[in-house]
């Protein structure tokens, strides 16, 4: 099969999710938010955010509670560096899943 | 009848058009502000200064409306065609020799992302050492990266072309470099029609950009694109690098119909039509063919006056399209001839001159091949005289008579 | 009024998923410009890490139009965008010309030096990390002194170039500093210059790189602060000739705090992991030199 149902002449792109694949794939650590320590979650109202503020990728929904989108995370650590309260923890990604809080997005 | 000079131009009121007495850079810049150009960008560089200036004066005046950026470089000058094309402008340039060398990448990138700037290429020889007199070195230099190349053989021409070059340009989505001789033509002042503004809109309607720069809709232009096709979002199998590249040599080849569809439209509008690939002078009977680009194939037109003086069956084919190399118009157009005198104003260094390096490429898919030999002439300058084409022809011809099949370029009144 | 980091717009123009590294602080950056930018706005970008941001055909992570261009000619071809859009007649679009430091300072200065002289109606936004990034950190003229990279193996043997300082040469009306580590005077700023229509706007961002200046990802923000509390990097706004400091820079020189030890900023850098004795007193020297002529300019 060709390319002739591609109609452009020249490159040019559109916007997509994911224009590299899933870059949570890239991960070696992956954030494990403790919503008891969250002060957005404590609060149950709109507070820091921080996380949401600094992450690279575009990953965490500033919502109550925070989701983090793992199939784009890269595993930077940023979210859990910046945290005021400590609530986010990087952990080794080949942990085991039932070390996670279930509210945690994939 | 002729009126008296008027700083330096004389006015023939004639009743569809004026008629200006001009040099080619003038003709470029009228050229240009006929077509209603809206972005302008060069760099001054002798001998392409005046078409600078002379814009500079049509914008400033009100004569054109057009955005003129003074650009810091030739580089930036393209630079700023493409990205004024890319946003749907209409644009143009002007350079000559290291002015085009300095622009090289900008001029591979104009082709890649298909976009019809038209720039008029001064023909000027490269350094080192410094020469600002005339060859074609600098737009044969760039042959190979895929814009239309066009010829233009006296100053009536170059306006023409300036305008056709919008027309083809904006059809196929491929730059058009319209290359016309270094003060041979430049800076010599020639009658010149100008057309009728009205007329000049009819024939050539608004450009419609094949880009899109728009936040409704964001596209990423021009981006890193790989070896192999790759699937978008929505499934279609988009091309690599090498589909896009085809396509550029298809519009390329595609190209040829258009320059002479152009030509044909232009001819019923402004009743001039002086060929469309090529042009010839005294053709039809031609046993004999000298062969050349720009002034020194009207130049040989005098040349061949003399040899039919002198008995020879002779005719001149005069090359207005370089690239796309029309082969398949000279492979007809010399079908009859025994003989083909090419003259290249230009060298490919360790090879051959281009133009007789191509038509000998050409020739060898034609069943009928006539003997091609190439001179190479007029380097930085040199000026070439009708007597040395005939000279030249002439040695050419006792060579074929003594069966002297195989021979190397010759150099006229090369002086070493 | 300046914005609390809190109230900055929640829409997003960029889509996760894109090849930057991880921890990439032009990616930080970016998405606050961006929102400055309300999206309303066409980047031109040169070879950088910024095109490998944006991705490969057929499809980009950004949802801005972009034009990429040669390596060189990012004002240039920015210059012609604002030249094409005036031509069009269309007024309501910001022209961004988004280069790094590489593509601003060297190989791209002719043609920003010639688009601020014509005052030419754009955001020019430099992205400074220090190096060229996108072929594997060799060195640029930005790179500080005595830093490692792939080019300067022993550390660079001179200073970096001060680019806003070049741009104040040329009579930029307005030119600022920004950090991603700071995102209220980041977007501030680019909100600013969006609203100064009809000149040439220059802000030199550093975004702090971890695989090129050797720390781990997390801290890139910290980075980002500590350059600024060192005073290796300061935060401040140059309008029509008149100096202010601002955000932290400026509530360091209302409080008269010293400046941080390089040692804590460069510490964290395995870039700097072998710099002399002599360097390192040297660049502090230097720092402390800007530092001080900045503190005496606000003050006039």
């Amino acid at each position: 099969m060709g390319t002739r149902d591609c109609k452009h002449i020249s490159a040019m792109a559109s916007p997509a999710v994911g224009e590299v694949g899933k870059t949570g794939e890239w991960r070696q650590l992956r954030p494990v938010i403790d919503y008891s320590k969250c002060l957005a979650a404590k609060k149950n109202k709109p507070h820091c955010f921080l996380c949401w503020l600094y992450c690279p990728e575009v990953v965490i929904k500033k919502a109550i509670p925070i989701e983090i989108d793992l199939t784009y995370c890269k595993g930077c650590g940023i979210c859990a560096e910046e945290c005021p309260a400590g609530a986010i923890t990087m952990v080794a990604e080949n942990a085991s899943r039932d070390q996670d809080r279930p509210t945690n997005v994939e | 009848m002729l009126h008296g000079i008027k700083t330096g131009r004389q006015m023939l009121n004639n009743e569809n058009h004026d008629t200006l007495i001009i040099t080619g850079n003038e003709a470029a810049a009228t050229g240009a502000k006929l077509s209603q150009v809206q972005v302008i960008a060069a760099y001054p560089i002798t001998p392409q200064s005046p078409v600078t200036e002379k814009l500079c004066q049509f914008v400033e005046t009100g004569e054109l409306n057009s955005e003129y950026v003074t650009v810091e470089s030739e580089h930036s000058a393209l630079s700023v065609c493409i990205a004024a094309s890319s946003i749907g402008a209409r644009v143009f340039t002007a350079t000559s020799a290291n002015g085009l060398a300095y622009m090289c990448e900008q001029i591979h990138w104009a082709a890649g992302a298909r976009l019809p700037v038209v720039m008029a290429c001064v023909n000027r020889a490269m350094a080192a050492p410094w020469n600002v007199l005339n060859d074609q070195q600098d737009s044969m230099s760039q042959r190979d990266a895929g814009w239309i190349q066009m010829f233009a053989r006296d100053n009536q021409e170059i306006l023409d072309l300036i305008i056709q070059a919008y027309k083809i340009a904006e059809t196929v989505y491929v730059p058009v470099m319209v290359c016309y001789d270094g003060y041979i033509l430049s800076h010599t002042v020639m009658p010149v029609e100008i057309p009728e503004q009205e007329k000049v809109d009819q024939f050539l309607p608004p450009y419609k950009p094949h880009t899109i720069l728009d936040p409704a809709d964001p596209r990423n232009l021009n981006q890193v694109t790989l070896a192999d096709p790759r699937p978008e979002a929505s499934g279609t199998i988009c091309h690599g690098y090498m589909e896009l590249r085809y396509l550029l040599q298809e519009a390329l080849d595609h190209s040829l119909e258009t320059i002479t569809d152009v030509e044909r439209q232009f001819a019923s509008i402004f009743g001039r039509s002086r060929g469309s690939l090529l042009w010839d002078y005294k053709l039809e009977d031609a046993e004999l063919i000298l062969m050349a680009a720009g002034s020194i194939a009207t130049e040989a037109t005098a040349a061949v006056d003399e040899l039919r003086h002198q008995g020879y069956k002779a005719g001149v084919l005069g090359l207005r399209v370089y690239r796309p190399f029309p082969k398949q118009a000279l492979i007809e157009a010399t079908s009859q001839a025994k003989l083909v005198v090419v003259f290249d104003k230009s060298l490919s260094y360790g090879n051959e001159g281009p133009i007789c390096c191509d038509l000998k490429s050409a020739l060898y898919l034609s069943n009928s091949r006539p003997a091609v030999h190439g001179y190479i002439a007029g380097l930085g300058g040199r000026d070439v005289k009708a007597r040395e084409l005939v000279e030249a022809t002439l040695d050419s011809i006792r060579c074929l008579d003594n069966e002297q099949h195989v021979r190397k370029s010759g150099w006229i009144n090369c002086q070493i | 009024m300046e914005t609390n980091i809190l109230n900055l717009p929640e829409q997003e123009y960029m889509l996760p998923g894109n090849r930057t590294c991880a921890g990439c602080t032009l990616s930080i950056a970016y998405r606050y410009i961006l929102k400055a930018l309300e999206g309303k706005a066409i980047i031109t970008v040169p070879a950088s890490c910024l095109t490998v941001l944006h991705g490969m055909y057929p499809t980009t992570s950004v949802l801005i139009p972009c034009l990429n261009v040669a390596f060189p000619s990012t004002a240039a071809s920015a210059s012609g965008l604002v030249a094409g859009l005036k031509a069009l007649g269309k007024s309501d679009l910001t022209v961004v010309a988004f280069a790094g430091d590489g593509g601003t300072n060297d190989i791209g200065i002719q043609g920003l030096s010639g688009a601020a002289e014509r005052n030419t109606d754009f955001i020019y936004i430099c992205y400074d990390n220090e190096a060229y990034m996108n072929t594997g950190t060799q060195r640029s003229s930005s790179t500080p002194l005595g830093a490692k990279t792939t080019t300067t193996p022993t550390g660079k043997r001179q200073h970096a170039k001060d680019m806003p300082h070049i741009m104040e040469s040329h009579g930029v009306p307005y030119i600022a500093t920004a950090c991603p580590s700071y995102p209220a005077d980041l977007y501030d700023k680019v909100r600013k210059a969006k609203d100064k229509n009809g000149m040439t706007r220059y802000i030199h961002i550093s975004t702090p790189c971890a695989p090129g200046w050797l720390f781990p990802s997390k801290d890139a923000v910290t980075v980002g602060r500590l350059s600024v509390e060192t005073g290796m990097f300061i935060l401040y706004e140059i309008e029509n000739g008149t100096f202010q400091l601002t955000g932290k820079s400026r509530s360091m020189a209302e409080h008269e705090t010293k400046l941080k030890p390089l040692a804590s900023y460069m510490g964290l850098q395995g870039r700097f992991a072998n710099i002399s004795q002599e360097r390192l007193e040297e660049l502090q020297h230097w720092v402390n030199s800007r530092w001080n002529a900045c503190l005496e300019r606000t003050s006039q």
